[in-house]
């Protein structure tokens, strides 16, 4: 009776399958653990941990020097912006929007700005499996080292809940845009 | 003590006495518990044809009004005002003992009710306030969105202060001796864990609410982080506890089980409680501002040894299950398993929970709480598909499965509908798979989670994507579970309030 108060010694050792099964247990969870360790010395999918601390004034002074900079075109009222191949590229989240288009090359590597100017975002970006998903913050940049396999439009979609104006505007229509070219 | 001789009955099945003054706490509590999983039952409802897209039921802004309301009435006042009617009969019932200040406890039910009304209302009609269970600073709600979540944590406090002092008084006065019954150890497990879950979220909304009526300068939206889900997973590790050991209750009561070594289990029990806290940096993995060492320490090295707790559970359970049917004299090596109860609602319950907790949301919480795999999950719909299998598939299962003991021998009622309670878990079980299936899957092609329209994004974005349209089949199945969960949910609320309105005297 798990209900009633267990005999007067309840400390006894384990039976043989208890045994076996704890030991397994922890040897998978020991297992595991290293296996963390092992990803992170030989895999090339870590998590980036290159962050830094800004204000939201100085991020958007930064982005919008970066715009002048390099501006290469609009699309839709948004500059469509060009870094140099493997270099910085800054990408700013505020409500509800993601600012500039970034255009890239394919198999240049880049490092990738991100911070909000207003609360937190979520930067994903989506794959036809799975996606790749960041949080952005008011005045911290995360910085994201990115080397785009092959080429084609892809969406950066805002996957934090950070309000609405509207039906039509809000967290939801959240959608920015970065080009890879040949 | 002869007022106290008074205040006691025995009931008659189960031989147990109960104090009368803790009895209408367990009854209070549980029925907020209900009403709270009734409102966050049809509004889960609702969210879900919102979220199949080829229906698309609510407007915006009533869709994230909901979805916030959801998230806090189920993962915080549903479970909660459910593990307090625990707590107390745990503390009292089962050690024969009685409850040291019902008063006090009163006053844990009107601050929790009180709190959980508050946070409600605030979120269905003012927008800016519903910004959801996780409420990201700086987004900021009405002062009275974080009173009421306060209010909410004084009382669980209260209550859990309750339950530690009535447990010293039953050894004090000598109504229990020797070592606490394993459930009640696993009820203290679970309060320990809350209360510093509870003085994390003092951490984070004191200061939040602070702020909101403005004697606080900005907040650090990383340190809230931080505080917060030093609350909101430790708060789902209460949960886990408390229905650990609700299951050994259940098997226990359905099979006679008897657990096969007190020392493995209660050892499972502690790892809870040193392990868990840490392990919720998992939440925080794709954070700017979090060195690898500190992310993998934690949720590597913690949780694992959380989850080789859960491992226990999941072999001694079972085990002490198979061990009681044998002596019936079931042989072979599964017919203990095919004799097993399985129309008793409560071993259903036990089966749905344990199998679908372990097996889905086990699984699926050790792979997305790891570094590199969480940096694929993060805010997708694969979130809510694995705590739906936790929370929703565990805990909210186990807890149904109680509650068909519980609340007849709390209000001296025989169960009304007794067919379908045996009918319930597998139906709300069936609905929450093919709920968690969608969920997950439309994840794993990037669908966010807490979003409105991943079709058209509302219609006139700047730069829309078909990216996730290849997800409407799953999508669909999100929705035809959540209608099917619902529908099973909806048996068990009936099932209950019947049973309090119309269910007929038992004698005690």
């Amino acid at each position: 009776m798990s209900l009633a108060p267990p005999q007067r010694v309840w400390w006894k050792p384990l039976g043989r399958t208890e045994r076996l099964w704890v030991t397994l247990a922890v040897l998978w969870a020991v297992v595991l653990f290293l296996m963390m360790l092992v990803w992170g010395a030989v895999g090339k999918q870590d998590t980036p941990v290159e962050t830094y601390r800004t204000t939201t004034q100085q991020f958007t002074a930064v982005t919008d020097e970066f715009v002048k900079n390099y501006q290469v075109g609009t699309d839709k009222g948004v500059p469509v912006v060009a870094p140099p191949p493997g270099g910085d590229a800054y990408l700013r989240a505020s409500r509800w929007a993601w600012y500039p288009v970034l255009e890239l090359k394919k198999g240049q590597t880049y490092r990738i700005h991100l911070s909000s100017t207003d609360i937190q975002h979520g930067f994903s970006l989506p794959q036809e499996v799975f996606s790749l998903n960041y949080q952005v913050l008011p005045g911290y940049i995360y910085v994201v080292t990115l080397t785009p396999p092959e080429a084609g439009e892809f969406p950066v979609v805002c996957n934090e809940y950070c309000g609405i104006a509207s039906e039509k505007v809000g967290h939801h229509s959240m959608v920015g845009k970065i080009v890879v070219k040949e | 003590m002869a007022t106290q001789a008074t205040a006691f009955r025995t009931c008659p099945v189960t031989g147990f006495r109960v104090h009368l003054p803790a009895q209408k706490l367990v009854i209070v509590n549980a029925v907020a518990g209900v009403l709270a999983l009734t409102v966050g039952g049809i509004l889960a409802l609702l969210i879900g044809l919102t979220r199949w897209q080829a229906v698309h039921l609510l407007p915006a802004d009533l869709y994230y009004r909901f979805v916030s309301m959801h998230g806090m009435t189920m993962l915080v006042f549903w479970m909660v005002f459910f593990e307090v009617a625990g707590l107390y009969f745990g503390s009292t019932v089962v050690l024969n003992a009685r409850l040291v200040k019902p008063a006090i406890g009163w006053l844990a039910f009107v601050l929790m009710a009180v709190g959980a009304v508050l946070a409600d209302v605030v979120m269905l009609v003012d927008k800016d306030s519903a910004i959801m269970f996780t409420a990201y600073v700086p987004m900021q709600a009405s002062p009275l969105f974080y009173l009421g979540v306060i209010l909410f944590a004084v009382g669980a406090l209260v209550a859990v202060g309750l339950f530690f002092v009535t447990i010293v008084a039953a050894k004090v006065e000598g109504r229990h001796r020797g070592s606490l019954p394993l459930v009640t150890y696993g009820l203290v497990t679970a309060a320990i864990i809350a209360v510093f879950t509870l003085l994390g979220g003092a951490m984070a909304f004191i200061p939040t609410f602070l702020w909101s009526i403005g004697l606080m300068a900005q907040l650090d939206p990383e340190t809230y982080r931080n505080l917060f889900w030093a609350f909101g997973h430790p708060a789902q590790q209460v949960n886990l506890a408390a229905m650990v050991a609700v299951w050994y209750t259940l098997a226990t009561l359905t099979t006679g089980a008897k657990p096969l070594n007190e020392k493995l289990s209660r050892f499972a029990f502690l790892l809870y409680i040193l392990f868990i806290n840490l392990g919720s940096v998992h939440h925080l993995l794709v954070d700017p501002g979090l060195s690898s060492p500190m992310r993998i320490f934690n949720t590597s090295y913690a949780m694992y040894l959380a989850v080789v707790a859960s491992m226990v559970h999941a072999f001694s359970i079972p085990s002490a299950v198979e061990v009681a049917q044998r002596a019936k004299g079931y042989k072979g090596l599964f017919g203990w398993l095919i004799h097993a109860p399985w129309k008793e609602p409560g071993f259903a319950a036990l089966a749905v929970s344990m199998v679908m907790f372990g097996f889905i949301g086990g699984v699926t919480g050790v792979l997305q709480g790891m570094m590199q795999l969480n940096m694929l999950a993060h805010n997708t719909l694969m979130i809510p598909g694995h705590f739906h299998a936790t929370v929703v598939a565990g805990t909210t299962v186990a807890f149904m499965g109680l509650s068909y003991y519980l609340v007849p021998l709390m209000t001296q009622k025989k169960l009304v509908g007794m067919a379908w309670a045996r009918w319930q878990p597998y139906i709300y079980g069936f609905g929450l798979l093919l709920l968690i299936s969608g969920m997950w899957l439309s994840g794993r092609m990037g669908v966010p989670r807490r979003s409105w329209d991943v079709f058209n994004f509302g219609g006139a974005p700047t730069f829309g994507t078909d990216a996730f349209n290849a997800a409407s089949g799953t999508l669909a199945l999100l929705g035809i579970g959540a209608i099917i969960a619902v529908i099973g949910g909806g048996i068990f609320v009936v099932i209950m309030v019947s049973t309090l309105l119309f269910g007929k005297k038992q004698q005690g």
